[in-house]
């Protein structure tokens, strides 16, 4: 991994695989989204409403994703001291507020007809919610420690206060994922398990689509925003220097 | 010495996140009844909940238990978790989603008879996502596999 630790080894080979993740993801985004409008069936019970399920799974995936991402780079920041940990973790976390989200008001706008109310208070809904306070507190705190230098090396790193928080953050994941087996709750248990699927083939493979799309898309995002982390501060760092240089 | 350090943050960075998500764990787990959403009927029957207390009453609405009250508004109906039934009554417009042997979650009160006065009616949806052809097909939880009750049928003759 520390091969990767030079950010111009890094950028090296982000660059070319940026655009195939990008264009890729949209292709296999928009493509599920039309097959999962225009040629899998309604739902038995919620008719057409079931096709939100292609931007909402996705979007839950994606939020909770982003954090075991953020987890991971806020370990391997506290441990191997990697310089582009704290820069993964930065680039995480807006996209994965953004997902976790978007995860939030499709399953509001669902819920409105499915179950008959906008917003309800149950275990799923109020662990996700958090997670996206968590993700909030996350940037906050990122760029600040980013801001004033605190953060690890001179490559844009965040504190070790905000790792802390990434890694305490994540006991919320099992509890989403949980919360509709250990509470009664209104959203439904889990239709995909180890054992299989309750979801009919006819409905499920455009999400398959949708889901791998979004997920590269998120990719490229993240890579993007690594790189424009790097470049803002590259552009500092020699600011400075000709400041220091002008004296 | 690098290596020996990298390998101490480790051990220590491991153990301090499993104490942590063990903490966060069993404190869910001992939220467990606190942080349900709703009593299902077995739970009322067991903890028993005194009348007028506002609750949450979920399960099945029982296949054939759905009649309209002689006010035409009023509709009865029992709700049932597999271990017991309670007969609830709500007055208003039910949503779309509320049908026989359906998840509903009802919001309201015990009378003192034990009918249970909702004041709001939620739809719960399963974990089946289905198109409208397999209706009526059976849905077997555990193995998660559909078939029809004509195939059920066969399979129990022989």
């Amino acid at each position: 991994m520390h091969a990767y630790a030079n950010p111009a080894r890094f950028l090296g080979l982000a660059r070319p695989i940026t655009p195939w993740l990008f264009w890729g993801g949209l292709l296999l985004l928009i493509t599920g989204a039309l097959c999962g409008l225009f040629l899998s069936p309604a739902d038995y019970l919620q008719g057409e409403s079931v096709r939100i399920l292609y931007v909402h799974v996705p979007s839950a995936w994606l939020g909770m994703g982003g954090w075991v991402g953020i987890s991971i780079a806020a370990l391997m920041q506290m441990v191997w001291r990697h310089p582009l940990a704290g820069v993964a973790g930065r680039a995480i976390a807006v996209p994965g507020a953004l997902f976790t989200a978007l995860c939030l008001v499709t399953g509001s706008i669902w819920g409105r007809p499915t179950w008959g109310t906008w917003w309800e208070w149950d275990g799923r809904m109020t662990s996700m919610l958090v997670l996206l306070f968590l993700y909030f507190g996350y940037i906050a705190l990122a760029r600040a420690s980013a801001a004033d230098g605190r953060g690890i090396g001179d490559n844009g790193g965040i504190s070790r206060v905000t790792a802390i928080f990434a890694l305490v953050g994540a006991v919320n994941l099992p509890i989403i994922n949980r919360s509709v087996v250990w509470w009664n709750s209104l959203h439904q248990g889990p239709s995909i398990t180890v054992r299989g699927s309750s979801i009919d083939g006819s409905i499920l493979w455009p999400l398959g689509l949708t889901l791998l799309g979004f997920s590269l898309w998120f990719g490229a995002i993240v890579l993007m925003r690594m790189r424009a982390i790097l470049a803002e501060n590259k552009i500092e760092a020699r600011l400075a220097r000709m400041a220091r240089d002008g004296e | 010495m690098a290596m020996k350090s990298k390998h101490q943050r480790l051990v220590l960075a491991v153990i301090a996140i499993i104490a942590v998500i063990g903490a966060g764990l069993l404190a869910a787990s001992a939220l467990k009844d606190e942080a349900a959403y709703f009593y299902a009927p077995n739970d009322v029957k067991v903890k028993g909940v005194e009348p007028g207390k506002a609750i949450r009453l979920g399960g099945m609405v029982v296949g054939g238990s759905i009649k309209k009250q002689a006010d035409g508004v009023t509709i009865a109906f029992d709700v049932t978790d597999g271990k017991a039934t309670v007969p609830a009554r709500f007055t208003g417009i039910a949503p779309d989603l509320f049908k026989e042997n359906s998840g509903v979650v009802a919001e309201g009160s015990f009378d003192d008879k034990g009918v249970f006065i909702a004041n709001n009616l939620l739809a719960k949806h399963d974990e089946r996502y289905m198109p409208r052809e397999l209706e009526g097909l059976e849905y077997n939880a555990t193995t998660h596999q559909m078939s029809s009750e004509r195939q059920m049928k066969a399979e129990q003759q022989q």
